[in-house]
């Protein structure tokens, strides 16, 4: 497939926002229950800010996916069957409950605990729902073998929740020393566990074997069936859409790209400041890592085969 | 319950592509807009059709075959583009299992084409929305048109009679019995989409007597 650059910002995006909330709620119920220093008001509710921004620029950048965004509105019908409505109906949703989170912290105590509370369980199930939302998109797609797979969703919700924990961790090492330390070790966590996912979905598609063949495509039962032109010279949709058009060597590169500056580099990066959390370090190592998954993502459309490329082999 | 569909006989088609410039020349003029032909004289040339006709070489050579294999939505019985669409856009007619979308209510998101296994469906560059094969929809329950002349472009076109339009779910239909009597099949069948189109195969032709 041909990465579009309008998805990869999108679901990166939504994907750190998606995991800061998840982890600022997690902190916000460790203080509760006296395992970790409770977190302060503000730091809570600029985080979810940060998260609704993060949101926000995805929603943005996903307009630049749609032939005719002003027409997006009618994508909340479907949600009987599509994995992409869904998406479209839970992303607004957890939107307004981060929103909510953030007004309640920020007026800080004078507001009940308990509304902080639902606000903040509301949105970590709906920002753990938009996960599952996003990778089904892909994983719902039998033909697309790379994709059709549960370590899809795996991979976007630990993806997603090792670059939000990292942004967490700058952002209270920053704001929230006495949290620095646990922050930092959920991040370094949660960017192993992504690894792991992500290495563990590299190794089953190199194993695939495509299920659809020449044959299969016109229904000719021979040795060898090749295409000798595809009917015009000219270039279409179908040329363009599926195809990436890099060599080999660019996607082996990207991939041992995206392996090093997404988990090895924050990994390290976190194992050296696990003592001692600067935020400025951390704050190093999430944009490094959000460069990685960037890269994963690329990476993640690219390495997926289309079987219709079977009828677009030949020009002439 | 009616799919209408088309059945394709390999054992004629010559590579013609009269089926091609047919099917875009009516589907370019209908009410749904041009089906565009971007930078037309100039380089990166690039086009929408509903229609193709490409050419296979089978076997070793020199004991090759050619095959030119016309190529077009095959209006599943299952469709996979339909259930993805978010809009609703996309839709599988009840009466005739004619797979259609809906250009005023398309939001160009090319998800669809992502859950097609034959690459059938081409958005529309122009338009930025998705276009693809509707057996010639606005022609063939078009009364002000003679009985003959009720049948896709494609298929009036065909200089060999290669392409047979009609009801696979009547058993007695030109095309039901085409397919049954000539071993019709579908593209692709390990996905389950269950093609409405079907294809039939090459024949082994020997001397005969009158």
């Amino acid at each position: 497939m041909r990465p579009a650059y309008s998805v990869i910002l999108l679901t990166t995006l939504i994907g750190a926002a998606q995991g800061l909330f998840a982890v600022l709620f997690g902190l916000e119920l460790a203080g509760r229950a006296g395992l970790l220093p409770a977190p302060g008001h503000g730091f809570l509710a600029m985080g979810a800010l940060a998260s609704l921004g993060l949101l926000g620029a995805g929603l943005v950048a996903s307009i630049f996916h749609l032939g005719r965004p002003a027409r997006g509105w009618r994508a909340f019908s479907q949600w009987r069957t599509s994995w992409l409505s869904r998406e479209i109906l839970v992303l607004p949703g957890f939107g307004i409950a981060a929103l909510a989170y953030a007004v309640l912290h920020g007026m800080g105590a004078t507001t009940p605990g308990g509304a902080q509370l639902v606000a903040g369980l509301l949105g970590t199930i709906l920002a753990l729902a938009l996960f599952v939302c996003t990778g089904m998109i892909y994983a719902c797609l039998p033909f697309l073998r790379e994709w059709h797979s549960p370590l899809t969703v795996l991979n976007y919700l630990l993806l997603g929740l090792a670059s939000g924990s990292t942004l967490a961790a700058a952002f209270s090492a920053a704001a929230e020393p006495a949290l620095a330390v646990a922050t930092s070790g959920c991040a370094l966590a949660m960017t192993l566990a992504a690894f792991a996912g992500r290495a563990g979905s590299l190794v089953r598609n190199a194993g695939l074997h495509p299920p659809s063949t020449p044959q299969s495509a016109i229904g000719v039962k021979h040795a060898r069936v090749v295409q000798v032109t595809q009917g015009f010279t000219a270039q279409a949709y179908n040329t363009r859409e599926f195809f990436h058009g890099r060599s080999p060597g660019v996607l082996a590169g990207v991939k041992w790209g995206f392996l090093v500056l997404a988990f090895a580099l924050p990994a390290a990066i976190l194992v050296a400041g696990l003592g001692r959390p600067a935020a400025g370090t951390i704050a190093l190592a999430f944009a490094i890592q959000f460069v990685g998954l960037l890269a994963e993502r690329w990476y993640f459309f690219a390495e997926a085969k289309h079987p219709q490329n079977l009828y677009y082999q030949c020009v002439a | 319950m009616t799919q209408l569909a088309l059945v394709i006989d390999l054992n004629v088609c010559v590579g013609c592509h009269a089926c091609v410039t047919s099917c875009k020349e009516w589907n370019t003029s209908g009410e749904a807009g041009p089906l565009p032909d971007l930078n037309p004289y100039g380089a990166g040339t690039m086009g929408t059709f509903f229609n193709r006709v490409q050419t296979w070489e089978v076997g070793e050579f020199p004991l090759t075959e050619t095959v030119h294999f016309p190529k077009s939505c095959l209006h599943c019985e299952e469709p996979p583009c339909v259930p993805v669409c978010p809009t609703g856009a996309s839709y599988k007619r009840k009466e005739d299992g004619i797979v259609l979308v809906d250009y005023d209510k398309c939001i160009g998101c090319k998800y669809c084409s992502w859950a097609c296994p034959y690459g059938a469906r081409e958005l529309d560059a122009s338009q930025k929305v998705m276009k693809k094969c509707t057996l010639c929809v606005d022609r063939i329950y078009d009364a002000g048109l003679s009985e003959a002349d009720r049948k896709p472009a494609c298929v009036k076109a065909c200089p060999t009679n290669a392409r047979l339009f009609g009801d696979v779910h009547d058993p007695q239909s030109e095309v039901s019995v085409a397919i049954r009597e000539r071993d019709g099949y579908a593209l692709m069948p390990e996905w389950g989409t269950r093609p409405a189109n079907q294809y039939l195969p090459r024949r082994r032709t020997g001397p005969s007597l009158p």
